[in-house]
Order: structure tokens, then C-alpha cells, then sequence
């Protein structure tokens, strides 16, 4: 059984964590930028309204093709670390579904909640920073979550570009695997691994929206 | 690269080479659509058993359901792709390991995968019509099937219209997945295209292409949102309904 030495499993799990530093760094960075398209998208009136519809073009074009042609497309025009080229790649994808999140959250603030911050005196960025946002982004954690569960899923695509991630690694190993019952076990392990994390995060989304009902 | 972006010559041979573009193109309609041929009937079958009251078929439809949402499609792909035929040779018994068409490799990759999300939406959507509305339908003398066709149905269809189309648009864009394992479907073909000339046009063609596919579909999810969150209203009945009452309702 030399495809389960140490070597090899250590291997293996290098990728595991080089696919969840991935996800992490591309969440949060399109967390932000999809926060930015979404404030230009809700609050972009008036003379400003061009923004608004380069965001809406933005959106709708990430929105209608596929991840792995926007992470091909990168790995082909972009000179990076491989880390840099998979972050960007799904952080471009990503912000514009991010960005569709928190503007459901932002359309779920009565308007109540503005006319008030502006009552009280204050500014737009004030207003927006101490005020709308805290609250948007508490109602949105649970699709906030579930996105999280699509980057990891999705960070798979990246062993198309050989980028050493779980899955990627999870293929070198097996293409020393000499009989069935091995690549069964590998497939079983790499199977087995995204599930925990993911099904983690969904029994965390559930916990939390449960006491969201409750409270 | 980018700076051939606007060169004539790259343009005029990509479309010299368009129909390997179509190619593609029609290939991944095809999957799309057995892929979703097989997710509508297995995820409604799955939707239903998650409301029934066997505990056993409750079960099989969480375990799978989970199964499916919680691991990647690329993954259960690769399996399909690198173990399928071994597997297959040893039930069958087959002298070599047998090979599976990539176009039945997708529709059930895909097929299997949204199975368990639109499992979700249709048990969403038979537990979103509160019990009274069916017992109500009866006390006026509906019969069940009368009850479900005029009542029950039309509430249930209305709400899980927008995400079930949501799921289509998903599908389309998740059979590029093909182009991992060569399947010839439009992403493939388009990334051959550039990595043999070196162009990018080839990646635009295909950015155009599923937009052509996607978009409309995603103007009908939004049509279909605002219109099953607009309140349904009364008719107006002469002599037993006002007009005042058809705009309470």
C-alpha cells in the first residue's frame, strides 16, 4: 500500500489546506468588492446613474457564464503565483454573486432605518458604516455561508490549471495507484474531506438561523 | 495577450473556426438538456419524499441530498471519468474496463448534482402552502384532486417557478465542468481553440455564447420573482365582489 505512505498523505493534505487558504482569501475579497458594486449598484442615482449601469452590466456578465471560463481566462492573461492567479480569478466571479447578496440584505432595511440615521445628523458614509451595514450584513450570514460552500465546491476547478489544490493533489497520488480498490479509497477520502467542511458550514448556517427564528 | 484583443486577423480566424465553436455550443444545449431532464425527475421525486411520513424515504432523500450539495461537482466528475469504467468492468465483467460517452458522463454528472437542489426548492415549496389551504379546499367540497390542481398547485408553482429557473441557469453554466475530463462541450472547445492558436477570441466567443443561453433566462428569474411577490388579488365579481374589495385582497 505505498499510495497511503505518510509522504503521500501529507501530500495530499497540503492541497487540502492550499484549497482553504484559496477560498478563504478569494471570500473575503470579494465579500469587499462585492460590497463596493453592491453600494454602487443601490446608491448610484441620478448623475451618477452610469456607475450603476457598469455595475449592472458587471454583474450580469459574471452572473451568466460559467466560473471555469473566467479562470481559464485569467490563468491565460495573467503573470502570477499560483495563489494570486486562482484568488483573482474567483474573486471577479464571486463579487458579482456577493454582490447580489448584499443587495437582497440592503432591500431587506426599512427605509425607516435611513430616514432615521439621517434625522439624527448623520452623513451618508457615517449612516451606511455605524448603521445600514451592521445590520445588512447580519441578515445575510446564511447566504453569505452558503456562498462560502460554492467557493470551496467550485475551488476544485482549479486542477484544471494544475494548481497543487485538494483535488489536484488528490490525482497525483492516484495516478500511482496500481489497482481499483485504491482510487476508490483516494476518491472515498477526497469525498469524504469536503464533506466535513462543508457540511460544518451548513450545520453552522443552520444553528444560526435557528436562532435567528428564536430570537 | 491582451493586446491582440482588437487584431482583425485573430478575429477572421476565429471565425473560420466557428463551427467547432457550434459544435460545442449545441453539444452542452444537449446535455443541458437531458442533464436537466434528469434533475427535474429525480429532484421532484426526491422533493416528495422528503415530505412523506416514512421515516425510510426521508432518510434516502437527506443523505443524498447532502451527499450531493456538499461535495464538488468537478470531483464527482473526475470519479465518473476515472473510476466509472473500472467500476463498470468489474460488475460486468468485461475483459477491459468500458469506456462512458462524455455526453453521458455530464447529463448524469449535472442530472445527479441539481437533482439535490431541486430537491430542496420543491420540498420548500410543498411545505411553504400552509395545511389549512388544502383542508379549506376540501370543507368547500373540492375533491383532493380538485383541491391540489385549483388550489395547492398554483400557490406551490408560483413560489418555486424563480428558484427552479435559477437551478436551469446553474446547470447550463456547471456542464463546462465537461471541459476538465475533454467532452467537447463549448468550454472545451474554446479553451482547444485557444491553447492551440494563442488567442483569446476564443474565450470571448465563448463568454458570448453562454451569455446568449444565460441571460435570458436570468431576465425570467427576475420576472418571475417580482411577479410571484406581487399579492394575489381577488376577481371581480358583479353584484357579490366591489371593486374595493378586489383591491384589499
Amino acid at each position: 500500500m505505498t499510495v497511503f505512505a505518510p509522504e503521500n498523505i501529507a501530500f495530499i493534505m497540503g492541497g487540502f489546506v492550499r484549497t482553504v487558504e484559496i477560498s478563504a482569501l478569494a471570500i473575503l475579497c470579494s465579500l469587499i468588492l462585492g460590497t463596493l458594486l453592491a453600494l454602487v449598484k443601490q446608491f448610484c442615482t441620478g448623475r451618477l446613474c452610469v456607475f450603476r449601469w457598469i455595475v449592472s452590466i458587471y454583474i450580469e456578465l459574471f452572473r451568466c457564464t460559467p466560473n471555469l471560463l473566467w479562470i481559464l481566462f485569467i490563468y491565460f492573461t495573467v503573470k502570477g503565483t499560483d495563489i494570486f492567479i486562482s484568488v483573482l480569478a474567483f474573486t471577479i466571479f464571486t463579487s458579482a454573486v456577493m454582490a447580489e447578496i448584499v443587495r437582497g440584505g440592503l432591500n431587506s432595511i426599512p427605509d425607516n432605518q435611513f430616514e432615521a440615521a439621517r434625522s439624527q445628523g448623520f452623513g451618508f458614509a457615517a449612516m451606511l458604516r455605524l448603521i445600514i451595514l451592521p445590520q445588512t450584513f447580519r441578515t445575510i450570514i446564511p447566504a453569505l455561508f452558503s456562498q462560502c460552500t460554492t467557493v470551496i465546491k467550485d475551488s476544485s476547478y482549479l486542477a484544471g490549471i494544475n494548481v497543487a489544490e485538494f483535488m489536484y493533489t488528490t490525482r497525483v497520488i492516484m495516478a500511482q495507484a496500481t489497482n481499483l480498490s485504491q482510487v476508490l479509497l483516494l476518491y472515498g477520502f477526497v469525498f469524504a474531506l469536503y464533506f466535513i467542511l462543508n457540511f460544518g458550514i451548513s450545520l453552522f448556517v443552520r444553528a444560526y438561523q435557528r436562532r435567528l427564528v428564536a430570537a | 495577450m491582451l493586446e491582440g484583443i482588437l487584431s482583425a486577423n485573430r478575429w477572421h480566424l476565429l471565425f473560420t473556426q466557428m463551427d467547432i465553436f457550434w459544435e460545442g455550443f449545441f453539444f452542452t444545449l444537449a446535455v443541458s438538456v437531458a442533464g436537466l431532464a434528469l434533475s427535474m425527475i429525480l429532484g421532484t421525486l426526491l422533493g416528495v419524499f422528503s415530505t412523506t411520513r416514512s421515516r425510510a424515504l426521508r432518510a434516502i432523500s437527506r443523505i443524498y441530498v447532502e451527499f450531493y450539495q456538499n461535495t464538488p461537482l468537478p470531483v464527482q466528475i473526475f470519479f465518473m471519468y476515472m473510476a466509472g469504467p473500472q467500476i463498470l468492468q468489474a460488475i460486468l465483467g468485461a475483459a477491459t474496463p468500458v469506456r462512458i460517452a462524455p455526453f453521458a458522463i455530464g447529463s448524469l454528472g449535472v442530472g445527479l448534482y441539481h437533482a439535490a437542489y431541486v430537491a430542496e426548492v420543491i420540498r420548500t415549496g410543498i411545505e411553504s402552502v400552509p395545511r389549512g389551504q388544502l383542508e379549506s379546499a376540501r370543507s368547500q367540497g373540492f375533491s383532493r384532486a380538485q383541491a391540489y390542481r385549483y388550489i395547492v398547485l398554483p400557490q406551490t408553482f408560483k413560489m418555486i417557478l424563480p428558484p427552479l429557473c435559477n437551478q436551469a441557469l446553474n446547470l447550463i453554466k456547471n456542464t463546462s465542468v465537461l471541459a476538465l475530463i475533454a467532452g467537447g462541450d463549448l468550454m472545451y472547445q474554446a479553451d482547444n481553440f485557444v491553447s492551440s492558436s494563442g488567442f483569446l477570441q476564443g474565450y470571448i466567443m465563448a463568454c458570448a455564447l453562454y451569455f446568449l443561453i444565460c441571460f435570458p433566462l436570468a431576465i425570467l428569474v427576475q420576472v418571475l420573482e417580482s411577479r410571484s411577490k406581487r399579492r394575489p388579488r381577488a376577481k371581480v365579481i358583479p353584484g357579490i365582489t366591489t371593486d374595493l374589495d378586489a383591491k384589499e385582497a
